[in-house]
């Protein structure tokens, strides 16, 4: 199982690394939400993953039967999509606007707060 | 239900925590409910100076209480909910942590007070103040918390509140610059919290004082190296160090610039200082290993940062190099990592938020007495303010590095170490770099100030204002100080060193009673 899920992790983060490398904002955006997503089935995956075992502390015993999953990386994972899904909205509109006052899409093309053909500072007095 | 048989002390803190030791967590207290207090009031803008300026006030109070407390007694901690650590999320400051936290709290302070005057009804509107009091609370959290996974969580609040700093006033410059800022930095963050997943696989804690003790146990057969590499690219990243410094340049001119001058003063210095804990404290002998590749970097940052701040036209973009240039130096310290390395570290980082955040107050200042960004519109300075002049100049002689002020010693003590350890090559590399920062900033002295103006303009009648002279002499005479009479802030910052090299009284104060099984 921890097998099956370490190659999809290692595709999801494949696809999300493609998806950054592009020069569309959008498309960076995609691949950074599928490297969140990656990050989380990452944080999951060291928790153990079984199947049918409660973590849940029977009455009488101090600790969690055997095989149960750890509930710690699950909690983790729960701040991490929450943060996550808040800066993807963020990131969302800010693409939009970007889009809107740019007028492109294009990380190459977006040089308004670094110009290309900025003035050199003066040579001499 | 049969009553389990276990002892409750052994999990749960049953006695309530000394008084003194609420100071750990009351920083943050204070700048969430300060920032909660300024949204409930966000429409009446005229209060958010009053309202931020006596919150920031107080949070130098604290942490100036705090540090007097923690230099005298030791590292405090105090745990959330009673649980006991590695259980519950163990809120952890050693002088290290408190030195940072209180000269954030110093240069927020200073940076309110300017901001004051800089940020219009429209920027307070649009929530300047809530979102420092946010950025504060996340600056002073990462300092103060002794658990890694928090530390994350804190980098977040204080990246959010960044983003909205960043783009206050939406113009399209601000959203160039602010939408790299946003990606990159997200995706520095991401990093950081896939190695807290590698670390909580291996170590099954997150709480630093039992990572520190356990990773001597697990060096032979986790794969450390590799997870405090990927700490270190995250850390280097939010610290904007070679190669993966560009977005730094590309967003900090865009916003305020009191929002720059916060931004340049505690941003990536939270960066190293989180750079410093894991490899430093963590994880000391993977740090070894890794300190060929994090000395070439340092060396690569500050040759490059010294080389961008002499190739720009504009003060804000030529002051952001500087930043960079003095990111290298501290991750020289890093990079060497015996105590005095360190401790040199400290002290640049110390140095470094006080004069950056001063450099882009003195640009801002600049531009609004000479009417442009750029060298080649300011002029006659000089004449026109020569007190300002004066705290300009002792400022650009303090970033690089020139006696008597407060750049001087940190690179003593980082040039000592690394010739102790015979690194030539990383010392030339700290000379060459404080070498060409000292001509691109004689240059804007120059140029700025001494030059007369290159086309006469109509003499403003620009009244003097203690919202500029104040923060700014004040800052200038921090510098002053600590180039004068170093040996307080070399004692303290010594001793944070070696806290963190011998974390012995780090763990202790954690775990009282010995280490956790």
């Amino acid at each position: 199982m921890e097998a099956l899920f370490a190659i999809l992790i290692g595709l999801f983060f494949a696809a999300a690394i493609y998806l950054m490398l592009s020069k569309h904002t959008v498309r960076i955006l995609l691949g950074v939400v599928l490297l969140g997503n990656g990050v989380n089935l990452l944080l999951f995956t060291t928790g153990r993953l079984t199947r049918e075992v409660p973590p849940i502390i029977p009455a009488g015993m101090d600790a969690l039967p055997a095989g149960a999953a750890n509930p710690l990386p699950q909690a983790l994972i729960l701040t991490a999509i929450v943060i996550s899904f808040s800066f993807f909205a963020f990131l969302l509109v800010l693409t939009y606007r970007a889009y809107q006052e740019l007028g492109t899409d294009n990380s190459d093309e977006m040089r308004l707060a670094e110009p290309r053909d900025e003035e050199r500072p003066p040579m001499g007095y | 239900m049969a009553a389990p048989s276990t002892d409750l002390s052994a999990a749960l803190v049953l006695a309530s925590p000394q008084l003194a030791d609420w100071l750990v967590v009351l920083p943050v207290v204070l700048m969430i409910g300060f920032g909660a207090v300024l949204m409930m009031v966000r429409k009446s803008v005229r209060l958010h100076g009053t309202i931020a300026i006596t919150g920031l006030a107080l949070l130098v109070l604290l942490d100036a209480a705090l540090l007097i407390r923690i230099s005298t007694y030791g590292p405090i901690t105090m745990v959330m909910g009673r649980w006991l650590p590695p259980f519950g999320i163990a809120f952890t400051a050693d002088l290290f942590g408190s030195l940072m936290a209180f000269v954030s709290a110093v240069v927020a302070l200073a940076a309110g007070v300017f901001a004051l005057r800089d940020i219009d009804a429209g920027g307070r509107r649009y929530g300047f103040f809530p979102f420092l009091m946010l950025l504060m609370a996340g600056v002073s959290g990462a300092f103060l918390t002794g658990d890694i996974f928090n530390l994350y969580v804190w980098f977040e609040v204080l990246l959010i509140s960044s983003f909205g700093l960043l783009i206050l006033g939406s113009e399209p410059e601000q959203i160039d610059g602010a939408l790299k800022y946003a990606v990159l930095n997200l995706i520095g963050t991401t990093l950081f919290l896939i190695a807290v997943g590698y670390l909580y696989a291996i170590f099954g804690t997150l709480n630093m004082a039992d990572i520190a003790g356990k990773a001597s146990r697990l060096r032979e057969t986790a794969p450390l190296v590799t997870l405090t590499a990927l700490f270190i690219l995250a850390f280097a990243m939010k610290a904007a160090a070679f190669p993966v410094n560009f977005w730094l340049p590309a967003s900090y001119h865009t916003p305020r610039i009191t929002v720059s001058a916060l931004f340049g003063g505690l941003l990536t210095k939270v960066g190293i200082y989180a750079l410093i804990r894991v490899t430093v404290m963590l994880f000391p002998v993977e740090r070894e290993e890794l300190s060929f590749v994090v000395a070439v970097s340092a060396a690569l940052t500050m040759v490059i940062g010294a080389l961008g701040a002499l190739a720009q036209n504009d003060l804000r973009r030529l002051v952001g190099y500087v930043v960079i240039a003095g990111i290298g130096n501290m991750m020289a310290g890093v990079a060497i990592g015996t105590p005095a390395a360190v401790s040199g570290s400290i002290l640049y980082a110390l140095h470094s938020v006080v004069t950056m955040t001063a450099l882009y107050l003195v640009a801002g200042e600049a531009a609004r007495l000479g009417g442009a960004w750029s060298l080649s519109g300011l002029g006659g300075l000089y004449r026109r303010a020569p007190w300002f002049s004066a705290a300009s100049l002792a400022l650009f002689l303090a970033a690089a590095g020139l006696p008597p002020l407060s750049g001087l010693w940190p690179k003593v003590a980082l040039l000592k170490a690394s010739l102790d350890i015979g690194a030539w090559w990383l010392a030339a590399a700290i000379l060459i770099s404080a070498f060409i920062v000292t001509l691109a900033l004689a240059r804007v002295f120059l140029l700025a100030f001494w030059r007369p103006r290159p086309e006469p303009a109509p003499e403003l009648a620009i009244a003097r204002d203690w919202r500029i002279a104040w923060p700014l002499g004040c800052l200038t005479a921090l510098s002053i100080l600590f180039g004068l009479f170093p040996e307080t802030v070399l004692d303290l910052s010594q001793r944070a060193a070696t806290g963190l090299a011998e974390p012995s009284a780090y763990i202790r104060s954690v775990f009282p009673g010995g280490a956790a099984p």
